[in-house]
């Protein structure tokens, strides 16, 4: 039944990455029958589908988006489990790039392919750290596929952050990043660098951001920015979403330093094009350093590519002898759409993107 | 060089002015001699070295990167220095596969149950941590996962790790600004490559912005000595007036700045006073402003100059010639020197007058950028300077005197020079801003005559403004006349530069004309601003949701009779060209106004084209 190419096994269709043996989609753009979900940012897990089959995170996340019936019926998968579906076999792994977060390993007899989703190799005290499963298609994301994207040290960053403070202790300190996964991110990696005031939640921040506290992050003492007078806020940090960092919500906070947290802020032009201040380099994507590295681990002699400069990184691979082609999938985290708005301001539902 | 670097990248972040000012001081202070003279130097454009072509920077990149990768890097980031900076491969360190190598594959992890919790499993859970972001190489734990026994495989990247007392120390700046003053051209690219091997990031940034000649970090030399003067707390003034005898690295300034030393004096008879200039206006300001407040005049389409006479040191004149920049440009203009033969400081239109009558910008443009000024050239186009303002007199600094002063002691001025290339650029009379606005319509009728044709607007100057310089916003105005439009329709979009790297914002656009099977568009233009944020992003989505094919960087947009996108392109004027396919020019093309209502099909044709360039030219 499992023909002998890899596109017979998982085959990428508009609605995304398709398994015919199996009878499902990964993380399909379109209501399906049956969905398998990588991780809980919603260009990635949209409601409407049949059955969806995804970590016990991830299923809380969609539930928290979008109510308890985003989904006909589910069931949670831990890391590691083995089900089989159809004539594959499935098992989720840890892909590190948020709480919950999984690469979908797809076998058909001795052929596997991995799904990595969105995925980074990066130290996160906020989930499972990225596991390497050996495979022979790899799927990657390219979000940061380009030489010029090397995040650095994302402690560094954050000290940067805790000297502007120190420095303008009569402002406030907002930090864009978004809502699922990069603001836990931060507010962990501050605590971990000896930062124990109280740090603010823009609203949109706050269910997701107690729920990592339920499933046991310590991320400190937390406080929902709103309500809170404007002189009380000299000399805090607040997380909010990108698009607030740049609307009238701000202007509640005295003389506000506008920082952002994300991979994109390692060029200058990206970061001044969103008029921010503060740029923080802090990515919850592997960057190029890290696909590259990631990519020969794996072992896989073919590498398909979705999302991000696809070019760079198919390039990169046929140089190392890898078959590589771009998948072409529509609807995920294209950097042009989202990631832009989010940066300039175009409004944006919160917790909606990612990078 | 590090330290600079830091203060540039601060710099470049911060919109404030005094914020800006405030760090500026803060590295003044803090920094030794002679490295924050040098570092005034840059910020003000006055180190002079042979600057390093870009082609060099690329040739050191892909001695070392992938050529294609470079490609697609550059096309993102839009510049070059930031690019190399960015992508510039770690002196040392194992290459990233070789971490790799050796390492048993780790095996998928057994079923756990656990989601997220801490993986407990001792073989099966591969430690990546800090091998992305931490840089220290080895196999540190995640606090998260706890333990970190599993094997993991080596940090992919060892390069940072601080570096042992075997390496050399990253330049200072007073080191790379001495070295490049004596290099020789070919020990240049190795030169580059151990300091770009030494720095960061921010430092190989500032570097190659530095080498390239290319470092504009939004402050002005203005900005820069007001910080310099704030460190002495002294009139910024007073720096301007005695920079010209300065040279890098100013220590004497430095040391009277923190009052260790004397005042230093300008010993340069021929200084450039920074220029003023105006900003333009809308209508919406004419409510606010009283015609009897100002005065006005031509405002000539040529080049804006200082024309700069002083007594050396034995009494002789000596004439320099300057742009608005500051750039000394004397040594293309030497038909005007020996008119500039009474001390003083004219602002003024360099233009060409042929028979009396002032030429086209087409026809300046003839003498510019000339390494050998022939005297065929200066016959053929004989140079003038038309003056509008007096900034100095012999000894006197007119500058602090209002307008109408000034005018005065410019005309008495220019009648002692009594020199047929010197003219004054006559006053416009008015007493309403309709009657102005009917002058400006019609310049020929309105006192400029035959010259009316090198007439781009008036200018308004407040009578009683002193002169100040920069652009201070209320006393200069330009009204420009009303530009040329016509309707285009979008044909390539291409991704911006620098600031606009991921919109598609340069835009080619076409006019119809009779090809051999029917109506085509022939592109006539390329127009990269006139646009507001909001239009740049209407446009930039049409243009990824239209594409038709690509070309690397560019992109094909669909521009068919009842498809496509139609733009009012205005733009100041039109010339013959053989480099086009359409055979006109425009100058100064800028999208007006998205025509999102208008098929292409009502777009203009290139017969519209040709006839306004037969009436703007007569040819
Ligand atoms: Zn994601």
């Amino acid at each position: 039944m499992c023909g002998m190419r890899p596109q017979d096994i998982l085959m990428p269709l508009p609605a995304g990455l398709c398994c015919k043996p199996g009878g499902f989609h990964i993380d399909p753009v379109r209501p399906v029958e049956r969905a398998l979900i990588t991780h809980g940012h919603s260009d990635h897990a949209r409601a409407g589908h049949g059955a969806v089959l995804a970590t016990q995170e991830t299923l809380d996340m969609m539930r928290l988006r979008y109510g308890e019936n985003f989904a006909g019926s589910v069931q949670a998968v831990a890391y590691g489990e083995e089900i089989r579906l159809g004539d594959v076999t499935v098992s989720f792994h840890p892909a590190g790039h948020v709480l919950g977060s999984a690469q979908i390993s797809v076998t058909c007899k001795d052929r596997r392919i991995v799904a990595s989703g969105d995925y980074k190799d990066a130290r996160d005290p906020t989930c499972a750290p990225f596991e390497l499963v050996p495979c022979d298609v790899f799927i990657t994301e390219a979000t940061f596929g380009l030489p010029v994207f090397r995040h650095g040290d994302a402690a560094g960053e954050v000290n940067k952050l805790l000297a502007s403070v120190k420095l303008f202790p009569e402002r406030a300190h907002l930090v864009g990043a978004y809502s699922l996964g990069k603001a836990q991110r931060v507010i962990a990696l501050l605590r971990e660098a000896g930062y124990d005031a109280p740090i603010h939640l823009h609203g949109a921040m706050e269910k997701i951001t107690y729920y990592y506290q339920e499933r046991g992050i310590p991320l400190g003492e937390l406080r929902p920015a709103r309500g809170m007078k404007k002189a009380e806020l000299a000399g805090t940090i607040t997380l909010a979403p990108p698009s607030a960092t740049q609307d009238v919500w701000t202007r509640r906070f005295p003389d506000p330093v506008t920082a952002f947290a994300s991979g994109w802020m390692r060029v200058r032009a990206r970061a001044r094009q969103g008029g921010i201040e503060l740029p923080l380099v802090i990515s919850d994507h592997a960057d190029w350093d890290g696909l590259t590295a990631t990519i020969a681990a794996t072992g896989a002699g073919e590498i398909w590519v979705t999302h991000g400069q696809e070019d760079a990184l198919v390039h990169w691979c046929k140089t190392k002898g890898l078959t590589a082609r771009p998948l072409d999938l529509v609807g995920y985290g294209d950097e042009d759409e989202g990631e832009t708005a989010a940066v300039t301001g175009e409004a944006q539902p919160a917790g909606e993107a990612k990078a | 060089m590090n330290r600079f670097a830091e203060l540039l990248d601060r710099l470049a972040y911060e919109p404030g002015r005094n914020n800006k000012i405030k760090l500026l001081v803060g590295y003044f202070r803090e920094t030794e001699d002679p490295d924050r003279g040098y570092a005034l130097a840059a910020l003000t454009g006055a180190l002079s070295f042979k600057h390093a072509k870009p082609g060099l920077i690329r040739d050191l990149i892909t001695e070392r990167a992938d050529p294609v990768l470079f490609g697609y890097s550059y096309d993102y980031v839009g510049d070059l220095s930031e690019t190399v900076a960015l992508m510039w491969p770690k002196a040392t360190g194992a290459s990233h596969n070789e971490s790799f190598l050796g390492h048993p594959s780790p095996q998928p992890s057994p079923a756990r149950g656990e989601g997220a919790q801490p993986p407990r499993s001792p073989h099966n859970d591969v430690e990546m941590t800090e091998v992305g972001e931490g840089r220290t190489g080895g196999w540190v734990p995640s606090p998260l996962a706890g333990e970190g026994e599993g094997e993991g495989y080596r940090g992919r990247d060892r390069s940072e790790i601080p570096r042992t007392h075997n390496n050399p120390p990253p330049p200072t700046l007073t080191d790379v600004v001495t070295t490049l003053r004596t290099l020789g051209k070919a020990e240049l690219p190795a030169q580059l490559a151990r300091w770009l091997d030494e720095l960061d990031e921010t430092g190989r940034w500032a570097l190659l912005k530095l080498v390239t000649g290319a470092m504009r970090i939004g402050i002005s030399a203005r900005l820069a000595k007001t910080a310099a003067a704030a460190l002495g707390d002294k009139d910024p003034h007073e720096i301007e007036l005695m920079w010209p005898g300065l040279s890098p690295p100013y220590l004497e300034l430095f040391a009277w700045l923190e009052g260790r030393g004397d005042k230093p004096v300008n010993s340069d008879p021929t200084p450039f006073r920074p220029v003023m200039l105006a900003h333009a206006v809308e209508d919406s300001d004419f409510a606010n402003l009283d015609a009897a407040d100002f005065s006005a005049e031509w405002k000539w389409d040529g080049i804006r100059v200082q024309a700069v006479a002083g007594r050396d040191a034995h009494g002789h004149i000596q004439a320099r010639l300057y742009s608005r920049t500051g750039d000394d440009i004397t040594g293309s203009f030497p038909d005007l020197v020996p008119s500039l033969h009474l001390p003083g400081a004219i602002d003024g239109e360099l233009l060409v007058l042929r028979d009396g009558r002032v030429q086209t910008f087409n026809v300046l443009q003839q003498r510019l950028n000339r390494k050998v000024v022939s005297p065929k050239l200066i016959k053929e186009f004989p140079i003038h300077l038309r003056a509008y303002d007096l900034l100095g007199d012999d000894e006197n600094d007119l500058r602090e005197l209002p307008f109408t002063e000034r005018r005065s002691h410019l005309e008495a001025f220019v009648a002692k020079l009594n020199d047929p290339r010197i003219d004054l650029s006559p006053t416009v009379p008015f007493a309403s801003w309709e009657e102005l606005a009917a002058a400006r319509a019609d310049p020929k009728s309105a006192g400029a005559g035959d010259d009316a044709d090198a007439v781009e607007g008036v200018m308004l100057k407040r009578r009683d403004a002193p002169y100040l310089p920069g652009r201070p916003k209320g006393p200069w105005w330009k009204w420009k006349r009303d530009p040329h439009i016509i309707d285009a329709v979008l044909m390539y979009a291409q991704r911006g530069h620098g600031k606009r790297s991921s919109y598609y914002s340069d835009y080619t656009f076409g006019v119809w004309t009779r090809g051999e099977a029917g109506d085509e568009l022939v592109p006539v233009g390329k127009a990269y601003f006139g646009f507001t944020d909001e239009e740049l992003l209407q446009i930039d989505r049409f243009v990824r949701r239209n594409t038709t094919e690509k070309f690397g960087p560019v992109r094909h947009v669909v521009h068919e009779a009842d498809q496509g996108l139609v733009l009012e392109v205005a733009f100041e004027g039109l010339q013959r060209s053989s480099r086009h396919k359409s055979g006109v020019a425009m100058r100064f093309p800028r999208i007006s106004r998205l025509r999102w209502d208008k098929p292409p099909r009502e777009a203009d044709r290139l017969e519209t084209l040709e006839r306004m360039l037969i009436s703007m030219t007569g040819s």
